[in-house]
């Protein structure tokens, strides 16, 4: 009987081929689906030909043009482009042209184009979000992933785990966001360096699909290679009818060595928000009243499916954002977009001033859909705030929730939904 | 390998949007991206770097964002090697792939500072602040990873396997 093994260590060891491993063991492993965005693939494609004239398998390379896209300039159209060229070139099976296309990590897991038991790399360092579906996700530049592309291989040190239980319920107001930003900041940007995170505990069950994305989807924020959760009912509800290969459930063995253990209480967490410029720098979203913000930004790959619509759409429901405050939403994908429209949210935003936005991580890195001037502040669903993140230099960046960011959009300051007068 | 020039040092934490904001990434040419280089942490960099000069910096360089992009703006600004108590692990990779030197060594970067002249020998992993006399040893790479450097980077590496 191979050693025990926890959830990391053994879809790596699937993936290698072997029958066990241990951190910090370096091994070759065959990938079940390497993606690219329009930032990140021209430099992947180049390397690819490089090294071959097709791809290894044009079902497992995925495209998604959703950074720069719709187009932003000249310069974006012509990076676009040469996505799309190669896309068609290499017969791919999954391009995401403009009225398909979403924020690649929302879109992928609800495309059932990842399925849990997965091993993936994508040249986006978001792609550890797909660990909410017990699938081995990470993010590498685009030499990797264009060396991936033609060989459907890539290499690994298998990382040793981080195992977080989680306990009690969320009180009112509180989300996965909340418990992420506490998490990363009890961990520090680089608490989790080079290892792998499992979620476990008996309040996982009580965590919904897109609470868990948003968890995994922040783990590379502690430096982390990948956030994971096991597979279970609520994991196998989501992918039945739209996982498009049959999935593998891997479930950690109970002697699996663990490098460390942190127990967390849900009932324990407030909302929290990361204030600049640091995801590790966080705070009581109740003690930031003194914080005016220039702009509110709900969506990403962090925060723009439609659980997170609902919640924002709550807070705004019967209120108008603050005067002289922009709220910019972005539902994440064109299924959520759909779902905002008939479900009635669009109808909210609207009417509480929001701009609504076709899906683009625009905003989110800077690019565009809501830049910041020198000196502004946002209060933003997304996950970073480093220094120039989202516009000039001099501007900041409030991590939060979609409760707190809607809430903060209504007063014009950063607060919480209780507050909201 | 051998690596002389002036240390430019940083703290901790330099992420990929301070090495370089994704404002610029409408563009994959490394030239035009090397001219924003650092830009919004270190306004200066540009007009101070010299071709050769060294990065020194602390714990977790190049956290945040898998963009290639940032290694390989740094080696388009001249810079020959990195220096740090540690590397964000997607970073790390990319350095590696795009062929820009790096190295861990927290006791040199304590003992480094800014406009010292310092050489790094990439072959025994020791180095040196010839401007304090002090040297020491960085921590050597698996044989897995020499090789993908010796070869010249993962391309090269996976070319030379297949």
């Amino acid at each position: 009987m191979a050693q025990a093994m926890t959830i990391a260590e053994k879809i790596l060891a699937r993936h290698a081929g072997l029958d066990e491993v241990t951190p910090g063991q370096l091994i070759e492993c065959d990938l079940d689906i390497v993606h690219a965005n329009d930032i990140t693939a021209p430099i992947a494609i180049d390397v690819c030909r490089e090294i071959s004239s097709r791809v290894f398998d044009p079902e497992k390379v995925v495209l998604v043009p959703d950074h720069y896209a719709p187009n932003k300039d000249i310069k974006s159209a012509e990076q676009v482009k040469k996505l799309r060229d190669f896309a068609y070139e290499q017969k791919l099976a999954h391009y995401f042209e403009i009225g398909c296309m979403g924020v690649e990590h929302a879109l992928l897991p609800e495309q059932g184009i990842v399925v849990p038991g997965d091993l993936t790399i994508g040249a986006d360092s978001h792609t550890c979000t797909y660990g909410a579906l017990g699938a081995f996700s990470t993010g590498m530049g685009s030499t990797d992933v264009g060396v991936a592309f033609a060989t459907g291989r890539a290499w690994f040190k298998v990382p040793p785990s981080i195992q977080v239980v989680l306990e009690g319920e969320f009180c009112p107001d509180v989300y996965a966001k909340d418990l992420i930003l506490t998490l990363i900041g009890m961990l520090g940007v680089d608490g989790a360096l080079y290892q792998a995170i499992e979620f476990t505990g008996p309040a996982v069950q009580s965590i919904s699909m897109d609470g868990r994305f948003t968890i995994s989807n922040m783990a590379i924020e502690a430096g982390a290679k990948v956030g994971l959760f096991e597979v279970d009912d609520v994991t196998r509800a989501y992918m039945n009818g739209r996982a498009q290969r049959a999935w593998t459930e891997y479930h950690p063995d109970e002697e699996a060595h663990y490098a460390k253990t942190i127990r967390m209480n849900l009932g324990e967490i407030g909302p929290t928000v990361a204030l600049p410029h640091l995801p590790s720098n966080t705070v009581p979203a109740a003690s930031c009243a003194e914080l005016e913000i220039d702009q509110a930004v709900i969506g990403s790959c962090t925060n723009g499916r439609i659980e997170d619509m609902r919640v924002a759409a709550e807070i705004l429901r019967g209120h108008t954002v603050a005067e002289g405050v922009r709220c910019i939403i972005i539902p994440a994908t064109q299924d959520v977009y759909r779902r905002c429209v008939h479900e009635g949210l669009m109808d909210v935003f609207l009417d509480a001033n929001c701009a609504v936005s076709t899906p683009t991580c625009g905003p989110c890195l800077g690019g565009h859909m809501g830049v910041l001037a020198a000196g502004e502040r946002a209060i933003s669903t997304t996950n970073r705030n480093f220094v120039g993140r989202m516009g000039h230099k001099s501007s900041e960046v409030v991590l939060a929730s979609p409760a707190v960011a809607a809430a903060s959009a209504i007063m014009g300051y950063v607060c919480t939904p209780a507050q909201v007068q | 390998m051998l690596f002389k020039g002036k240390a430019i040092t940083y703290g901790r934490d330099i992420d990929t949007d301070a090495i370089i904001a994704a404002r610029y990434l409408n563009s994959s040419d490394m030239a035009e991206l090397a001219e924003h280089c650092m830009e919004d942490i270190d306004p200066t960099f540009v007009e101070r770097v010299q071709p050769g000069d060294i990065i020194v910096a602390g714990e977790n360089f190049g956290c945040g964002s898998s963009r290639e992009h940032a290694p390989s703006c740094i080696k388009a600004a001249g810079i020959s090697c990195v220096v740090a108590k540690s590397f964000a692990r997607i970073f790390f990779r990319n350095a590696i792939n795009v062929g820009l030197p790096i190295m861990e060594c927290p006791d040199a970067v304590d003992s480094v500072s800014d406009g010292d002249i310092v050489e790094v020998n990439a072959d025994t992993g020791v180095i040196s602040n010839l401007t304090t006399g002090q040297s020491w040893q960085g921590q050597a790479f698996p044989e897995f990873i020499q090789k993908i450097i010796e070869a010249g980077g993962l391309v090269a590496r996976t070319k030379e396997r297949m």
